[in-house]
């Protein structure tokens, strides 16, 4: 340690060396090597660069957005296969969907799908041909699967499904809490294409006392000692029919940073178990109890997956189904609309799985609800367009939305609260100034 | 890393053997490294923070979450992520953090 401390001052204006100490050009990044470049440096010497960098001078910046809550400013970013979108990280990339993308239709465009990683040693060259899916484990016959296998030897299938990060709109918790500082834009929907995942596990034969299935990605800690991000489904999920293998997207291939070439599809569910760049999955005939199941993406082990705010738990289970959201997606905090005349208000809704059954809006800050007529049923993983005409009298009103799933869930008119500020499903409002 | 260092084996044999096989690569734009402010610890703190992930990380954080919200998180990065930082830089870091970000 103090030899990096001697050699610190030097790192700070080593951008050359320091690219290439971490790997930029492979993504292969290891503190020994960069501390290795770092003494590189050292020897060829340089002056300290004055000027403070902020977040937003990040890669390809175009322009600055500030999220609604403290501490929100985030830099526009361009990335390959991406439009504009807000950037949260650089290594690991990031990204999260600029939130008036929800506004264009049901299906999330793939370059405005957001980008979540958890490691800075990402996959950035993957052979299609060369890439294997392995199956093993408590299996009767282990499988080495190309990607034109994948294809052919199993009947494809497709869903649309919502896959939303667990700490979407992790921002707007109170009291704050630690971890990605999202807004709303963590989360996207598309039409998934592939192969069941039942499918493919019944090609290997599962082995009678199997327990759980895991998924690992080509993702990989920056340092040894970090758990490699590893997932578990439950055995009987795993071979549910509706959780997939999926190579296309919206019709296309996956965008690179989406998962390319193959990812795993848990309809429903949050987008922990959504595996990317997936390569090994083994069927096991104990729980899997590695850190990212059994430490990370835990919630309260009660109905409303909730604490008081500021307490902890005492006891937790990992993350499962999503919980039911609706969002205006037509105007923004703030929109001035015509008063005496019908503004057509519009949205999106979505759940777990059941389905949304209605969607009531408010404009009188939740005294009266009038329901939304629902737009196409695209399934029920699917967002759900909604809406519904409101005249306005002149001045600023206070507009609320609340969806009902088939099941009977609804949203809390107050915020739950969780230390990792997951699951966020406070009844959405905005405010209009009619003039 | 063996994982990887197998794909790109086998991607270089691919390559040699079928001439339509290309790997598809995907190019970050460069990383701009993120400067914190000078300060007791700044320099460690860069370092150390920086060697596994970009420092927009700590920047994004909610301020004012007070010391122990940093200690908890440089722990969290040590114990369980592995950092290998020694215990008194651990301590710099935290109250570095502490003190430019609340």
């Amino acid at each position: 340690m103090h030899e990096a401390m001697h050699v610190m001052p030097v790192f700070l204006c080593a951008r050359g060396a320091y690219h290439r100490a971490i790997g930029m050009e492979t993504g292969v990044i290891d503190r020994r090597q960069i501390l290795a470049g770092i003494s590189a440096t050292m020897l060829a010497g340089c002056g300290r660069r004055q000027a403070e960098e902020e977040a937003g001078k990040a890669a390809g910046l175009a322009d600055r957005v500030t999220l609604p809550f403290a501490n929100g400013e985030r830099p526009l970013v361009t990335y390959p296969q991406k439009r504009p979108m807000i950037g949260l990280t650089v290594r690991p990339p990031q990204l999260e969907t600029p939130f008036s993308v929800f506004g264009e239709g049901a299906i999330t465009p793939n370059d405005a799908f957001f980008v979540r990683y958890h490691m800075a040693d990402i996959p950035l060259s993957i052979d299609p041909a060369a890439y294997r899916l392995a199956v093993g484990g408590h299996v009767k016959i282990p499988l080495s699967l190309s990607l034109a296998q994948l294809k052919t030897d199993f009947a494809p299938t497709e869903i649309v499904a919502v896959n939303q990060c667990s700490g979407n709109s992790r921002g707007f918790s109170d009291p704050r809490v630690g971890g990605g500082q999202l807004a709303n834009g963590a989360m996207g929907n598309a039409r998934w294409q592939g192969v069941p995942l039942k499918a493919v596990l019944e090609r290997a034969g599962v082995r009678g006392g199997a327990k759980q299935v895991t998924f690992n990605g080509l993702d990989n800690p920056p340092s040894p000692g970090i758990p490699d991000f590893v997932k578990a489904l439950d055995a009987d999920h795993a071979l549910d029919g509706e959780v997939m293998l999926a190579w296309g997207m919206n019709g296309e291939d996956l965008p690179f940073l989406n998962g390319y070439p193959l990812r795993l599809i848990v309809p429903g569910h949050y987008g922990t178990y959504w595996v990317k760049h997936l390569s090994d999955i083994m069927v096991t005939d104990a729980e899997y109890d590695g850190y990212w199941m059994k430490t990370a993406y835990r919630i309260p082990d009660n109905d409303c997956a909730c604490v008081a705010p500021g307490t902890k738990p005492d006891k937790t289970r990992p993350i499962g189904r999503l919980n039911i959201r609706s969002f205006v997606t037509s105007h923004i905090d703030g929109a001035v609309v015509n008063a005496g005349t019908a503004t057509e208000i519009k949205g999106i809704a979505f759940d777990g799985g059941t389905g949304i059954a209605q969607v009531l809006v408010s404009g009188d800050d939740g005294r009266s609800w009038q329901p939304a007529a629902l737009g196409e049923d695209l399934g029920r993983y699917s967002f759900r367009e909604w809406r519904v005409p409101l005249t306005l009298g002149k001045g600023d009103h206070r507009l609320k939305v609340r969806a009902v799933g088939r099941g009977g869930e609804t949203q809390p008119q107050e915020p739950r609260w969780n230390p990792p500020g997951y699951m966020r499903n406070v009844v959405e409002a905005i405010t209009l100034r009619a003039a | 890393m063996m994982r990887r260092a197998m794909l790109l084996a086998g991607a270089g044999l691919v390559l040699i053997g079928a001439a339509a096989a290309r790997p598809v690569t995907y190019a970050l734009p460069p990383e701009k490294e993120i400067i914190l402010p000078t300060g007791a610890g700044g320099e460690l703190t860069q370092a150390q923070c920086g060697a596994c992930h970009s420092l927009d990380y700590v920047q994004t954080q909610p301020r004012g979450k007070g010391p122990q919200f940093w200690k908890d998180a440089v722990g969290k990065m040590v114990k369980i992520y592995g950092a290998p930082i020694e215990p008194g830089d651990a301590d710099a870091i935290s109250l570095y953090l502490a003190k430019t970000y609340g």
